[in-house]
């Protein structure tokens, strides 16, 4: 198929472009495979280009022969472009809306992205599986690296290369995979230096309402307990949701088949209400005449607020039983693709100072989501502003990167990266040049050969240009583990999301200036005291008189 | 001292409580004429908490346990302390003692009258004189041409609740202010608060006028006219009535109300809908109830938010503000403010307007000059207000926090614009409730005159000022000034938090050296040392012994080769 057959007008003249805290633009409108471009032509105006997959939703409105669309992204922005001539418009409307629903992975723009920088360090390479096993190899010998998923046939959304407990071979494996939703079988998931306690993953298992057991997982998931120790399994469902599971062949773990765990059930809700919440938040957000009971209402009924509370709630509940009982913990939901990773990356970033590294969060976000196969590309498919119904889109990903920013937000010096980070991963995994975010799965990767075609986020992220944008001017390192409140009161609306494009940010970024100020020219001060301070020491040493009798 | 029944009480367990913060500890209780002393027994830290009893709102029993008795002290900055005494008996003596103790009935009982910091009376009279109002009408360019004092109040002759010197538009005759103040409730004329250099449109305040259904008084309005005339560039006042419209009609069957628009001429009658006093208390009753809630859901915490109507509440003063700050600055148009007896929404209206209108009450002196302006001289009635002394718990009122709020929500969206921090905001709120110093007692200025409080207790504002590098903002842009004279905040609900550090300023969520501002505040004063270093190792001019600070001979610095000459010749 040829992009040229979408586009039923490539270039119209003066449109004109509103854009929010931004002056009006008059230019021309072209559309190309993969952009929408608007360009007045006129040095010192910024022009605008659009991914056409950034585009969630459009809408048109006619004044006369005057047609305006309103574009609404996915990374919440809405914008304006006022287009003259009905047909032109209806035509623009149109290209658009093909061009930005197009299905076909192989058709999107990062195959066709080239990049301007040179890629010194490859991304696609950065984060390899058997890298992240060396070190666990360095602090244990408990855990072996199993390549039984080699091809993708006992777990589709699993790497090729998983951690398990060394004493159990790729047969308990296999059986394990049957056995659990998804085939995704309990594998290693965080390893906790300090007492060895470990984290693990997976499906749920598929007890039915027979209540079916299978010995091999029984014995996986002992072999991680130490001699006379009790483990914690965390099922982020609700009783009921879990009781209801058994009808549809899945279930959960009885307390008579795996007496040395202990189950506690949490409420983290899954996609359609989460997707549901996204869009009522959003709205809320956008609708600057609510008096302040109508905002606060909405606010509360959008549920966002409370969503974020479970999973923090649930993902402090995880790292409490690894760091202060001192027991392991198993998670798991229905699918283990969502909640479950919720809960298991928090976790880590509550526990391991590693994790809160720029390098390290993008080991993280590549480890516990990317290779533990979250399904990126029907989650992310559409945002808050889609008007179809939805089917498997979810902002589980976005809802991460609140809780990572309610965290940062209360250790405001333990993080090497800033809350800028955090908006970019938001918005690359939903529309990008790179191909990090696409796919569903290793498996789906991996047969779209995105490593040889398309370039990595994290190669353009590791540029020492934007690793310095990217980082926290406040940061020093923090090895503790750092706890953070969940009490309704501490967790803030995100704004930098949300409110991005309703209230401007000068005066914040201003003051965000000024405090990247002062830290500089308080290095630079030092610099200048031990510069002078080294030159006196040499002086004291040439100079006999100079030196104390 | 005769109030106290037990003065000492051991074994006694405390239990300091805030949301999701809970600290226990065992030792022995005090009790003092003026605090309750709680000493840790463990002999490694031996930690004291200290409660003021005039800080404390409510002494309440609860059941018994098998432990012992329990009572609970709420304070009035929103502390709570649960003390555990082990006798009965005792839990009793303590109880009675301590409600009596927070319930002052004399002013001679308060704290302020015993503080005796060890200044002596020279230094004490200096500390009154720290804030000089007419130095800051001097500085906004009073008086001038358009805007003179009166002597009509001196001796609180004509309004015995406002300060006996005040600015009037220069056209108005002693005898129209008298007439006019005769026709304002409580004899609260309008008077000149704030003079705009920039535009020449000045805010005014007084009281609502007497005019029931068809009153009229043409001294008053001759009053309005003058202030219209001391801006020569509008030909119209705004008179913002800071109540809803239905509050201000209700007042008319009592001989009181507003200006009808009929009578006064040129003027535009503006209502902003603040609430009264009674409304506001039990609205922050509710955000109290909000901290005490044992593990709020985030449903049970937005509703209860929402239910409170406290951030609806913070947003109508701020919008008053907005109002009167926008027709000054860009209209170029004078206010003259008033609400019912001009002493709680006006004063809050006309301080927020102040500080979005001028960049010096955004700095630590300029905010104490305020609050001494608009709130202390202009007889806001501290002691009733704010239960100094046991009386009308009618009269009770969160009106001045909720000003203080205004200022934190609008130092949240201007981080830089502010030279004080939130320590300095919840300070003034303390010392507003606690009675250490006398600078906010009683109701007016002529009731602290009478009270001789200058030569018996001690002021506040110095000893704020002798603090202030704990209450600096090290994000503070004194340069903004210039670039961003006027504030123009964004007044939309979602721009409205809950203020957490008032009011749950014990969830110490945070640890202390995680608050980017202590962090950065910490990083400017390392950065002041190492400037100081620096310049002791500046270099000497050859042959020179010019400027040389020595306090460290290992710092000392010459580059290259130039040595100190008096080292030298001290060998």
């Amino acid at each position: 198929m040829e992009f040229a057959e979408l586009i039923k007008t490539p270039r119209v003249d003066g449109v004109v472009l509103h854009r929010p805290f931004m002056p009006n633009v008059e230019g021309t409108l072209c559309l190309t495979g993969h952009h929408l471009i608007l360009s007045s032509r006129q040095d010192n105006t910024e022009e605008l280009w659009l991914l056409h997959s950034n585009i969630d939703s459009i809408e048109k409105r006619f004044v006369g022969s005057l047609g305006s669309i309103i574009v609404k992204c996915k990374d919440l922005r809405v914008i304006q472009l006022d287009i003259p001539g009905m047909e032109e418009c209806f035509n623009i409307a149109s290209s658009i809306e093909a061009l930005s629903t197009l299905d076909l992975a192989s058709l999107m723009y990062p195959f066709f992205y080239r990049p301007m920088f040179e890629v010194v360090d490859d991304g696609w390479n950065s984060f390899l599986p058997e890298d992240a096993f060396r070190d666990l190899e360095s602090m244990t010998d408990e855990w072996r690296l199993s390549e039984v998923n080699k091809d993708f046939s006992v777990c589709p959304s699993y790497p090729p290369l998983v951690a398990v407990p060394k004493d159990i071979d790729d047969d308990a494996l296999r059986k394990c995979a049957t056995f659990r939703h998804g085939g995704r079988f309990p594998v290693l998931s965080y390893y906790h230096k300090k007492n060895g306690m470990v984290i693990m993953r997976a499906g749920q298992p598929l007890t039915a309402t027979n209540g079916r057991r299978c010995k091999e997982d029984e014995k996986l998931i002992n072999a991680t307990l130490r001699p006379g120790k009790r483990g914690y399994i965390i099922d982020t469902r609700t009783i009921n949701v879990a009781q209801q599971a058994k009808a549809r062949g899945g279930g959960f773990e009885s307390e008579a088949n795996y007496p040395q765990w202990r189950r506690i059930h949490k409420a983290i809700e899954r996609s359609n209400v989460l997707q549901e919440s996204l869009i009522k938040l959003v709205e809320a957000c956008n609708d600057q005449s609510h008096s302040m009971d109508r905002w606060l209402s909405k606010l509360e009924a959008s549920s966002w607020q409370t969503h974020v509370k479970e999973i923090l709630t649930t993902a402090c509940l995880a790292a409490q039983c690894i760091d202060r009982e001192g027991a392991s913990v198993l998670v798991h939901g229905t699918e283990g693709t969502d909640s479950t990773l919720q809960v298991t990356s928090l976790a880590q970033i509550i526990l391991d100072p590693a994790c809160r590294t720029i390098r390290g969060f993008q080991g993280l976000v590549e480890r516990e989501w990317l290779q533990a196969g979250h399904p990126f590309h029907q989650r992310c498919a559409q945002s808050a502003y889609s008007n179809s119904k939805p089917r498997q889109e979810a902002p589980v990903f976005l809802l991460f990167l609140d809780c990572v920013w309610q965290i940062l937000r209360q250790f405001p010096c333990s993080f090497e990266f800033s809350e800028s980070f955090l908006v970019l991963l938001f918005e690359h995994a939903y529309a990008s040049q790179f191909g990090t975010f696409l796919g569903n799965s290793a498996a789906e990767r991996a047969k779209l050969c995105l490593p040889e075609k398309t370039v990595s986020l994290w190669s353009w992220v590791n540029r020492p240009q934007e690793q310095e944008r990217l980082s926290n001017p406040l940061y020093e390192c923090n090895n503790l583990v750092i706890w953070p409140s969940v009490a309704p009161q501490s967790l803030l609306l995100w704004e930098g999301v949300f409110l991005r494009w309703n209230r401007s940010s000068k005066c914040l970024d201003e003051a965000y200036e000024e405090m990247v100020h002062i830290i500089e020219y308080n290095k630079e001060l030092q610099n200048k005291v031990n510069r002078l301070r080294r030159q006196l020491a040499q002086l004291e040493t040439e100079d006999p008189l100079l030196q104390a009798p | 001292m005769e109030h106290i029944r037990t003065p000492k009480v051991e074994n006694v367990r405390l239990l300091e409580r805030s949301s999701g913060q809970r600290r226990i500890s065992t030792g022995t209780l005090y009790l003092s004429a003026t605090h309750t002393i709680f000493v840790e027994s463990n002999p490694d830290t031996r930690r004291e908490t200290w409660v003021l009893h005039s800080l404390v709102s409510g002494v309440e029993r609860t059941p018994s346990t098998p432990a012992g008795s329990q009572l609970m002290l709420r304070c009035k900055d929103f502390k709570v302390f649960q003390i555990l005494i082990p006798q009965e008996k005792d839990c009793s003596d303590v109880h009675s003692s301590l409600v009596r103790l927070s319930h002052p009935e004399k002013y001679s009982e308060l704290y302020c009258l015993s503080f005796n910091p060890s200044v002596n009376k020279e230094e004490r009279e200096e500390s009154w004189r720290f804030i000089d109002l007419m130095a800051d009408y001097k500085r906004m360019g009073v008086p001038n041409n358009l805007w003179v004092t009166t002597a009509a109040n001196s001796e609180y002759r004509v309004c015995d609740t406002y300060p006996s010197e005040v600015f009037v538009p220069k056209s108005a005759t002693p005898a129209v202010i008298v007439c006019s103040s005769r026709f304002r409730s409580r004899g609260r004329f309008p008077a000149l608060t704030y003079f705009h250099q920039d535009t020449l449109a000045a805010v005014c305040r007084c009281s609502q006028p007497l005019s029931g259904f068809s009153g009229r008084c043409q001294e008053d309005e001759l009053m309005l006219q003058a202030i219209m005339k001391s801006n020569p560039g509008s030909d119209y006042i705004y008179v913002v009535d800071t109540r809803p419209k239905l509050n201000a009609m209700a007042n008319r069957a009592a001989g009181k109300g507003y200006e009808n628009e009929d009578h006064y001429t040129n003027i535009k009658l503006q209502f902003i809908g603040i609430e009264n006093i009674h409304v506001m208390r039990s609205s922050q009753q509710k955000i109290i109830d909000i901290g005490d809630m044992r593990a709020p859901s985030m449903t049970d915490f937005l509703w209860g938010l929402e239910n409170s109507g406290w951030l609806k509440h913070i947003k109508a003063v701020l919008d008053a503000g907005v109002f009167i700050a926008r027709a000054v600055a860009d209209e170029g148009v004078s206010v003259l403010v008033h609400c019912s007896d001009g002493w709680d929404r006006t004063a809050q209206a006309c301080s927020v307007a102040s500080v979005l209108l001028d960049p010096y009450y955004r700095t630590i002196k300029g905010l104490m000059v305020l609050i001494e302006r608009d709130w202390v001289s202009f007889g806001h009635k501290f002691s009733h207000r704010y239960a100094h002394l046991d009386g009308d718990p009618k009269e009770v009122s969160p009106v001045i926090d909720q000003f203080l709020e205004c200022v934190w929500q609008l130092s949240e969206q201007f981080p830089c614009a502010f030279e004080f921090n939130e320590h300095f905001l919840i300070s003034l709120h303390t010392h507003v409730y606690s009675c250490q110093f006398g600078t906010f007692l009683g109701n007016c200025q002529k009731e602290r005159r009478d009270m001789r409080l200058s030569e018996r207790t001690h002021s506040l504002w110095p000893q704020l000022w002798e603090d202030r590098a704990e209450y600096t903002n090290p994000l503070y842009k004194a340069e903004l000034s210039q670039s961003q004279a006027v504030l123009r905040p964004n007044t939309t609900p979602y721009c409205f938090k809950m203020w957490k550090g008032l009011y749950n300023h014990m969830d110490k969520t945070t640890p202390a050296r995680q608050s980017p501002a202590d962090v950065l505040s910490a990083v400017r004063e390392e950065s002041q040392q190492l400037e100081e270093e620096l310049t002791n190792h500046q270099e000497v001019p050859p042959g020179g012994t010019a400027h040389h600070n020595h306090q460290h001979p290992g710092s000392r610095q010459g580059i290259p080769h130039t040595k100190p000459l008096h080292t030298l010749n001290a060998r």
